[in-house]
């Protein structure tokens, strides 16, 4: 991976100004994503938070090619770019090697463009698609999706007298997509900026789609103060909510085994979107996310082993 | 070169010669016998097109959108509901102004589900900042095909184009028709120099930005201007292609309109079985004429409206429903037209042909045999009719 001194040097691709909120984890991870990149890039978005925040004609907060068509189909619409490079690049009419990578929220990724999303790894075009997993639709005012974790009182799923916020556990997307059986797919935070940009250094070499969700703490939504996002995403990690892993060509590695995992509490606990489990009434909620957390944990970790052995008695 | 062919390959050895870079593809009866020609030329090797299958209409018409932005040619080709599925995307490639040239077979809207022809299809999105040209037979969707790149692509006009046939009639139906040699469509269709590529390093660009109320307004108006800007273009498009292939295209077509006081207004295969009930019934002395709308967006108003002067009864024929209460689509344009122009003509619509349900020559006498009752009498009973259909 680039050093430290290497990436400073490099050109920042999304350039300070946008409107995204002080905090906004998505404005962290598209800078660090597009810092990874060697080679100059034709980004992708998906309506919500980081295209309307980032792109306010006549401003745009991108110096790389910038292409945003509608909510569910950013995969969809750089399939195209990607496929007319390739036939720019066969008849010899471009010459530099272009990276592709495409941004959406967790609603444009897990929701309304996961058949576009599953169409374009399907077909095998060589691009990234980064899904900045902030649990909800952020951009229409919180409502939840199916990244939404379970408890979560959000503007369509909203605690009440007789409701504990989110009924349903969130939505696996990674493991949808690790079974398109594409050559790399991974999880990340942006609490881990080495592990996040080393993934995307991969992600970017590997001849075929690529996939890595990563979450991104948004001060809005999961109210909190804004200067504690790193903090917020780390704990995510740590007590395993958000698992750090990476799945190669069908192998599974976790990336981040911390020595011991924090309770879930931990994490829950510094959000008002959580808030009200923190009651008597409520507390078997709390309970039910941490088995929820440590059945998750297991299964990641025999994945990792199992899939390691098959690899190799291949 | 003379060959028979249907008009789905017609409209694929259009494309063949277009050798566009990237075709995005999605089945949907009766467009599909195009892809799977155009599937076969890339299979052979014959054009060197990259060849998306995709998961929707939804994702095609996206993806022609990435690729024309890209800064190639892109094309794709639907029908009906797929036609419908990429709606919201279909008003998001005529924004962006890019050229992209595609076939709609039209077929009937669901519901109930139907797979034959009317023109709800393409009527759903006639102010989706497209342009639309319909196709009288094989010969003309593959004349049409031709011409659509150059029309789109001319700097005044930067917008996309739908060339239409009538599903089944014209797409499964063999014809024999005129094609030319592939250098000179190639020489005909010229090379395409992308003015902002977005696929270009060293000159970054953004399409599809948030556009508030600062600029949204003025983009709108510059989108309109170039509608207005392809009336002309369409015309010159046809004058050159005239020159080159002997075949005239323009707005419309009149058939037999010098002396007539009564006229039949259609569009698409219609027209063939219309201009020979119009050489019989003017046997019988009827001063007849027919006109056929090839340019439907934009709507070639004022043209029309001269060609319709003399006019005294005139039957607009609609294959698809208006559901605004007061008859089709082209019914409310062509009353447009003559609004204000000719307050002497009488206007009346005929809607015939939902869901592929056959419009015979008789029908057509009728309707012939209705307008000169009309122009006898100064009376007319109905407005809006039905032809064909059990009441
Ligand atoms: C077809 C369609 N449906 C709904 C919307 C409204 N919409 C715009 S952004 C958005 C939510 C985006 O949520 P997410 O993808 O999670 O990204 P975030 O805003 O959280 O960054 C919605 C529902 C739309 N633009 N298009
Ligand atoms: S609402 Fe959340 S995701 Fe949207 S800009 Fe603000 S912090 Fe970022």
């Amino acid at each position: 991976m680039a050093s430290l001194k290497e990436l400073s040097a490099r050109e920042e691709i999304v350039a300070p100004g946008h409107r995204l909120c002080p905090g906004c984890g998505a404005a962290i991870v598209s800078r660090m994503v597009t810092k990874a990149a060697k080679n100059p890039l034709v980004v992708a978005c998906a309506t919500g938070c980081l295209e309307v925040s980032t792109t306010i004609y006549p401003y745009t907060s991108w110096k790389s090619s910038f292409l945003h068509v509608a909510f569910e189909n950013s995969a969809a619409s750089l399939s195209g770019t990607e496929a007319a490079y390739r036939a720019l690049k066969k008849k010899g009419k471009i010459k530099e090697d272009i990276r592709f990578i495409s941004f959406g929220g967790d609603g444009g990724t897990y929701d309304i463009g996961f058949q576009s999303l599953s169409g374009a790894l399907e077909r095998g075009h060589r691009m990234l698609v980064i899904c900045y997993d902030n649990g909800a639709y952020m951009n229409t005012g919180i409502q939840r999706s199916s990244a939404t974790p379970r408890g979560a009182d959000t503007t369509t799923s909203p605690a009440g007298k007789e409701a504990y916020g989110k009924k349903e556990y969130p939505k696996d997307l990674t493991a949808c997509v690790v079974a398109h059986d594409i050559p790399y797919a991974a999880q990340a935070s942006p609490s881990h900026w080495n592990d996040l940009m080393k993934k995307v250094e991969k992600a970017l070499e590997v001849d075929g789609p690529s996939f890595i969700n990563v979450l991104s703490p948004c001060p809005l939504g999961w109210r909190y103060p804004g200067e504690e996002s790193i903090e917020l995403a780390r704990l995510a990690v740590e007590t395993g909510f958000w698992q750090l892993y990476e799945v190669e060509n069908g192998v599974y590695k976790m990336n981040y085994n911390p020595k011991e995992r924090k309770p879930i509490r931990e994490w829950l606990e510094k959000q008002g979107r959580f808030r009200h489990l923190f009651t008597p009434a409520n507390e078997h909620i709390l309970q039910e996310l941490q088995e929820y957390v440590d059945k998750k944990w297991d299964r990641l970790l025999k994945l990792c082993s199992i899939t390691e052995e098959a690899n190799k008695t291949k | 070169m003379r060959q028979a062919m249907t008009g789905n390959e017609a409209v694929a050895y259009a494309m063949k010669q277009i050798n566009p870079e990237v075709v995005a593809a999605y089945p949907i009866t009766p467009q599909t016998g195009i892809m799977q020609k155009f599937a076969d030329y890339v299979a052979n090797g014959q054009v060197d097109t990259e060849f998306l299958t995709m998961d929707s209409e939804h994702s095609a018409m996206s993806a022609t959108i990435g690729a024309s932005a890209a800064g190639v040619r892109a094309m794709t080709a639907t029908s009906s509901n797929g036609l419908a599925y990429m709606w919201e995307i279909v008003y998001i490639a005529a924004s962006y102004r890019l050229p992209i040239v595609m076939p709609v077979v039209n077929r009937a809207l669901s519901g109930p589900i139907n797979i034959h022809c009317d023109h709800s299809d393409t009527m759903g999105c006639r102010d989706s900042g497209w342009i639309q040209i319909f196709s009288e037979n094989s010969q003309e969707a593959y004349d049409n095909a031709v011409q659509a790149l150059r029309i789109a692509e001319h700097p005044d006009v930067m917008l996309p184009v739908m060339i239409t046939l009538d599903g089944f009639i014209i797409s499964h139906a063999l014809e024999t028709l005129s094609t030319y040699e592939d250098d000179k469509v190639k020489k005909f269709i010229g090379n395409y120099i992308p003015k902002h590529p977005l696929i270009n390093p060293s000159q970054p660009v953004t399409y599809g930005p948030l556009d508030f109320f600062d600029y949204y307004f003025e983009h709108k108006r510059q989108q309109a201007e170039g509608m207005v800007n392809a009336k002309k273009v369409i015309q010159e498009v046809g004058r050159a292609f005239e020159k080159e292939f002997n075949r005239s295209y323009g707005l419309f077509e009149e058939y037999r309109m010098a002396d007539a006081e009564l006229a039949l207004i259609v569009l698409g295969s219609t027209a063939g079985t219309a201009k020979a009930v119009v050489d019989m019934v003017r046997e019988k002395g009827y001063k007849i004429g027919l006109i056929k709308i090839r340019c439907f967006r934009p709507f070639p108003e004022e043209e029309l409206a001269e060609a319709l002067k003399r006019i005294k009864v005139l039957a607009v024929m609609d294959r698809s429903l208006g559901f605004n209460g007061v008859g089709g689509p082209l019914f409310n344009d062509v009353r447009a037209a003559l609004f204000g122009r000719n307050a002497e003509i009488k206007v009346v619509n005929y809607v015939y042909g939902l869901g592929g349900r056959e419009i015979t020559p008789n029908d057509i006498w009728n309707i012939c045999n209705n307008i000169r009752d009309i122009n006898l009498t100064g009376k007319v009973q109905s407005s809006v009719n039905y032809v064909g259909v059990r009441e």
